[in-house]
């Protein structure tokens, strides 16, 4: 480290601190050490969730005797305990995917308006609407969900099962209130939209104007623009903010827990009540369980821990292989 | 961003509005389940023997407890001053793990201890152990919301039928012989339960495993609900709104769930003369057909899901205290002896049917009473 202190950056050699002078030498060893010790604490903390998760979850599946993985059951407190993930891993992930499929164009279609259509005098006020939208607790979007939501929701069930029956996944089995997982999946959207929003607008502002400017005197449409300068430069942009959305819809609890009507059954029928999610299933059963009852819980947790992970590391996978658009290079 | 900073201002005090509209909004807001003339009954705190109560008496446990334990900390801590009763209802399971952690000195519960439970408590609970005192026992109620009819008659095998999913139409003739003379509509029966685990459940899930043994045959234990199909709400409440809410919908939840909501009730065909209503009173009566099958000073009972006593409402729900027999904290033990006396006692229970429970029977209302002055 003692040459990063010592040599100057490339570039900045005009702004070389004065040789020898040891005030700015303590200074920089103390926020080495400070920046230093932020980032070993920060990995310490992480590994000590990893070692938690993974020791409570190994006392409850050593003792499971259905397949921890395949097993569509949950059932920790019966004897012999038998429970397992498939169900929760199924809707956590197809409820996310909803909710992604529909913020997503919704978000970018925004962005682009606060960023590049509206007048300023009602995007400054959109923007913050939006930024109001992210700080509403979930559990408001459940009770709003539940008590609002679901009732209007009823007719659009009946047309999709009546119109779009054929898809299979539309086709609805009887009737029912809808609190299904197509229901989250609308929430979820609403809920992530926000967080996606946000972060695409400012990588669409950050768009060179040079960008803009030369597609324009090129004679191009404020579309034409958008198309050609806009969405190519804010594209990695784009993918982390959903990835960061994703993030959230996997792990919500509480809306989901209050809208959805869980049942451990994998089906395709997305308009049938029945599905669950991770978190969904830690809220509804935490209360309730005994010791193992807990640790088995830990154990599903310790599955959305993982499926976390490997979505955050292939959005920085998909971002890194982006690179040339990114602001860098700009 | 200068486009922030221009109307950033103004943009704040919209915010702002906003943000101060949606307070007032929530402070009209009220989440109590307690009957209207429950909450009102505080006063006459004349029995109450406070017998060295001091300090705080820290208990956990059951939610479907917690409207009958907030009345009593009300009047427990009028009477004895400088006392402090707090009780979360976390659920049962939690209490029992918080009390066989030794964080609280008492923890409330929807069923007895088990064995392993039992045997865990002897660490906290030195020279003895956690024993089950019956005191909070609740009609559950079955809630229908059905256009044009509003007296319904069951009996046990066709709610297991109406909850499995065996019967889904209204005017099944099953349901159409239980109610003669009622015309009953062509509508989708939408059995509605509980999506989170709960003791409730549980013991709606015992009583159709005993009084309905060919048509229930789900595990009576599990607090999650055991039957395809159906769906599902959160909580008493949630379970309670959905019904309420939902034309063709039948739910089970605490009977003061229904009164609050003013959701009709399933009346009981048990093979009594009379179809039996839910209420406080019948529940007691169905209570008092119950057997104690702990030994000792452990009182947890065998409740009678069969009875066919005449006003016995055999849906009930019993939740018990539990604390050690010996070896409790020597510090709460004072507090603890005095309030559970007080919640035991005939005042003390006289105190439930207003917020929609029923009291005990008078006869193991007496049992309780000797067992609490000798907790150690």
């Amino acid at each position: 480290m003692a040459t990063a202190t010592t040599t100057p950056p490339p570039g900045r050699n005009d702004i070389t601190p004065p040789k020898g002078s040891s005030p700015s030498r303590a200074g920089d060893r103390i926020f080495l050490g400070l920046s230093r010790g932020s980032g070993i604490t920060l990995l310490v903390i992480m590994a000590a969730i990893a070692v938690f998760l993974t020791y409570r979850a190994v006392l409850a599946i050593s003792k499971d005797e259905g397949n921890f993985l395949t097993t569509s059951e949950w059932n920790p407190a019966g004897s012999p305990p038998v429970f397992g993930i498939a169900v929760l891993a199924f809707g956590t992930i197809v409820s996310s995917i909803i909710a992604m499929v529909i913020a997503v164009p919704i978000a970018i279609g925004i962005a682009l308006f606060i960023s590049h259509y509206a007048p300023r005098k009602l995007a400054a006020p959109l923007a913050y609407v939006v930024d109001l939208l992210a700080a509403v607790p979930s559990i408001i979007y459940g009770l709003w969900g539940a008590i609002f939501l679901v009732p209007y929701l009823d007719g659009l069930n009946k047309w999709l099962d009546q119109y779009m029956g054929w898809t299979y996944i539309f086709d609805k089995s009887g009737e029912g209130v809808a609190r299904n997982l197509f229901t989250v999946g609308i929430l979820l959207a609403i809920m992530i939209l926000p967080i996606i929003t946000n972060v695409t607008r400012e990588v669409f502002l950050q768009v060179p104007r040079m960008h803009e400017e030369a597609a324009l005197a090129l004679g191009a449409t404020r579309w034409e623009v958008i198309r050609m300068s806009v969405l190519p430069f804010g594209r990695s942009g784009i993918i982390s903010a959903s990835m960061l959305g994703l993030g959230r819809a996997l792990g919500e609890t509480m809306a989901v827990a209050v809208v959805l009507s869980p049942s451990f059954i994998i089906s395709g029928h997305l308009l049938d009540p029945g599905g669950g999610t991770f978190a969904q299933n830690i809220a509804a059963k935490f209360n309730e369980a005994d010791e193992f009852g807990r640790d088995a819980l830990i154990a599903s947790g310790l599955v959305l821990f993982v499926i976390t992970l490997l979505v955050n590391g292939a959005a920085r996978w998909i971002i890194a292989r982006r690179k040339e658009y990114s602001g860098a290079n700009a | 961003m200068k486009l922030h900073r221009k109307t950033g201002l103004r943009a704040t005090a919209l915010g702002a509005l906003v943000v101060s509209g949606a307070l007032v909004l929530t402070a009209c807001g009220s989440d109590e389940n307690v009957s209207p003339d429950g909450t009102k009954k505080t006063g006459a705190a004349s029995n109450i023997k406070c017998d060295g109560a001091k300090g705080q008496l820290l208990a956990a446990g059951s939610t479907a407890q917690k409207n009958a334990m907030d009345l009593w900390v009300k009047n427990f801590q009028a009477a004895c001053a400088g006392v402090e009763v707090n009780y979360q209802a976390i659920g049962s399971g939690g209490g029992i793990t918080k009390f066989n952690q030794g964080q609280v000195a008492f923890a409330g519960s929807d069923s007895a201890l088990k064995e392993d439970e039992v045997a865990e408590s002897q660490k906290i609970c030195k020279g003895g152990k956690g024993i089950n005192l019956p005191m909070v026992g609740g009609p559950v109620a079955i809630g229908y919301k059905l256009d044009g009819v509003d007296n319904l008659i069951l009996d046990a095998p066709t709610i297991a039928k109406i909850f499995s999913s065996k019967i889904t139409k209204w005017n099944d003739p099953a349901i159409a012989k239980l109610n003669p003379g009622v015309s009953l509509p062509d509508v989708a029966i939408q059995a509605f339960h509980r999506s989170d685990e709960s003791g409730t459940t549980q013991n709606l899930g015992k009583y159709l495993s005993e009084a309905a043994a060919a048509d229930w045959k789900f595990d009576p234990k599990t607090k999650s609900w055991p039957a395809p199909g159906g769906q599902a709400a959160n909580g008493s409440s949630g379970v309670a709104a959905a019904v309420k809410d939902t034309n063709g919908a039948i739910g089970y939840f605490e009977l003061s769930y229904a009164t609050a909501n003013k959701i009709s009730t399933v009346k009981l065909n048990t093979g009594a003369a009379q179809p039996v209503e839910a209420t406080t009173e019948n529940a007691s009566k169905a209570i008092a057909a119950a057997k104690i099958k702990g030994t000792g000073n452990d009182l947890a009972l065998s409740l009678d899901y069969k009875t066919k006593a005449e006003g016995a409402y055999p849906i009930i729900l019993v939740t018990y205290e539990i604390a050690c027999d010996k070896g409790n904290k020597a510090e709460t033990l004072p507090t603890l002896k005095a309030f559970l006396n007080y919640t035991a006692s005939e005042e003390g229970q006289k105190v439930l049917s207003d917020a929609g429970y029923a009291p005990l029977p008078a006869e193991i209302a007496a049992k309780v009473r000797e067992i609490v002055p000798t907790l150690s």
